[in-house]
């Protein structure tokens, strides 16, 4: 290669290298920014603040779904297995929030340690198949081992 | 070798070869997008938990997937303008930007559809949504320099530098939703694993990712030609060319 | 076919208004850009074809000129 192009080729080279590692330092830097919400455990160790408007995120507990008879409002706990949050909201649910789904809250903690929320957002997986799969899959493991089953499954079953 | 890549960088070997492949292209782009699209809107399974409303996924995956890749493509082609000063790299770079931007307003615009039903909010600030917005400004931001710039030679490098220095920016899309907590969902389709969905379901998606290939292939090839014609219209080749056409 | 009859198609059990958006947003996008690129390139062929045969009638015969002012590439290596 002529030496003049083999110059500009390390300048350039040079040029990327530095800024993917500013770009890198600075977003592990802001790593707990970046993350939309924080986790159950995260919550119930006292790491969020209270009375800050904040997001939450986690698998909504099985059973643990409460609609009050006369107004909007939902109580739920959040839960990523190892911790659990007590999470209220009024106001219209996604239309995939269930019990057991992944969901993220918007709001603010109260002294209480309830989670109240102006925001409730439905989170998914990946995963991707059809009903009479997902049903099969449900007879087979009964919910017990719900995710990893799935995966296993959902393998076999990809034809 | 050295040689063979200063053939490529001929405007009029370019010319010539894509004038060739741009009917197979159209013709293979064209087949396989509808094959793809049709096949998932029509014919493949409902998903057990959304419903129809993840048959945007068709035209959702295809279009983010192009928009990365041509941005990539984009910064390769840029290193060669730094490097070897090459212009056809330029021409590229020049000619495919507008449709990078196309793809990504697209992929945007179809996510925030599909997250309106399934998620509950059209738009949320996580780092997969946000990452893939900066990417629609750099293509935005390449587009409005080159026009910014009268002299085709400094135009060529001062986009060629914002293009390099926004590369960072692809692995941040790729691995955010890795990386950090997103309610966007990891990426279905993975290099080294099963895709996450039954073939009845990947396929079409695949088709439609390959045919949207096509076409891109198809619109780099007319948009590069038009943009040789008006760079070169007073060599003795073009002319020739041209005149030499019927009509 | 996952539909039973077309309206039921159409509908998308309640989803149809996004899936169809989004389908009728991404075709005309890029049908329109494939359009649009097409015909700039014809606007840019038609434009240099005018522009030789206008230099022919008008040098004519003539023999040409010793000096043009075409660019010339020089190598900066």
């Amino acid at each position: 290669m002529h030496p003049i192009r083999k110059k500009r080729l390390t300048i350039v080279l040079f040029l990327v290298a530095g800024i993917a590692i500013a770009v890198g330092l600075t977003t592990y830097a802001l790593r707990q920014n970046i993350n939309l919400f924080y986790d159950p455990t995260e919550i119930a160790a006292g790491n969020a603040p209270v009375d800050v408007r904040i997001r939450a995120g986690g698998m909504v507990e099985e059973g643990s779904v409460a609609r009050d008879a006369d107004s909007l409002l939902v109580s739920f706990r959040v839960t990523d297995f190892s911790a659990s949050v007590p999470v209220q909201y009024e106001g219209i649910l996604p239309d995939l929030f269930a019990e057991g789904q992944g969901v993220v809250a918007m709001g603010r903690l109260n002294d209480q340690g309830v989670f109240v929320a102006d925001q409730v957002l439905a989170k998914h997986d990946e995963n991707y198949m059809p009903p009479e799969v997902a049903e099969a899959l449900e007879r087979s493991s009964k919910g017990q081992h719900k995710s990893a089953d799935v995966e296993k499954a959902a393998e076999t079953t990809a034809y | 070798m050295w040689q063979f890549f200063h053939k490529l960088g001929s405007p009029k070997w370019f010319f010539g070869i894509a004038t060739r492949f741009m009917p197979w292209l159209l013709a293979a782009g064209a087949i396989l997008l509808m094959a793809g699209v049709v096949w998932g809107l029509a014919f493949a399974p409902k998903d057990y938990l959304q419903g129809n409303s993840y048959r945007i996924i068709f035209i959702h995956v295809p279009t983010a997937f192009l928009a990365q890749s041509i941005y990539i493509m984009m910064a390769f082609a840029a290193v060669v303008t730094l490097v070897w000063r090459m212009k056809l790299a330029d021409v590229f770079v020049k000619s495919v930007a507008p449709v990078g931007l196309i793809f990504t307003f697209l992929s945007l615009f179809t996510g925030a559809v599909w997250g309106k039903p399934t998620w509950g909010t059209w738009w949320v600030w996580d780092a997969r949504l946000t990452s893939m917005l900066i990417l629609l400004f750099l293509y935005g931001g390449a587009i409005a320099l080159d026009r910014a710039i009268n002299d085709e030679k400094s135009a060529a490098r001062a986009v060629a530098v914002l293009v390099l220095v926004g590369v960072v920016n692809i692995p941040i899309i790729q691995y955010s939703v890795e990386w950090w907590n997103t309610l966007h969902q990891p990426s279905t389709f993975k290099l080294t694993e099963k895709p996450s969905m039954p073939a009845e379901m990947w396929v079409p998606l695949l088709l439609s990712v390959l045919g949207l290939y096509c076409l891109f292939g198809w619109l780099a090839c007319v948009r590069m030609k038009t943009e040789i014609l008006m760079r070169e219209q007073k060599t003795r080749w073009v002319r020739e060319l041209i005149m030499a056409e019927r009509g | 076919m996952a539909f039973e009859s077309f309206s039921a198609f159409i509908a998308m059990e309640g989803h149809g208004p996004y899936v169809w958006t989004c389908y009728a947003v991404f075709a005309v996008l890029l049908i329109g850009l494939m359009v649009q690129s097409y015909r700039h390139h014809r606007a840019v062929t038609s434009a240099c074809k005018r522009r030789y045969q206008q230099q022919k009638s008008t040098v004519g015969n003539r023999p040409k000129p010793a000096a043009t002012f075409t660019r010339v590439e020089v190598s900066q290596d």
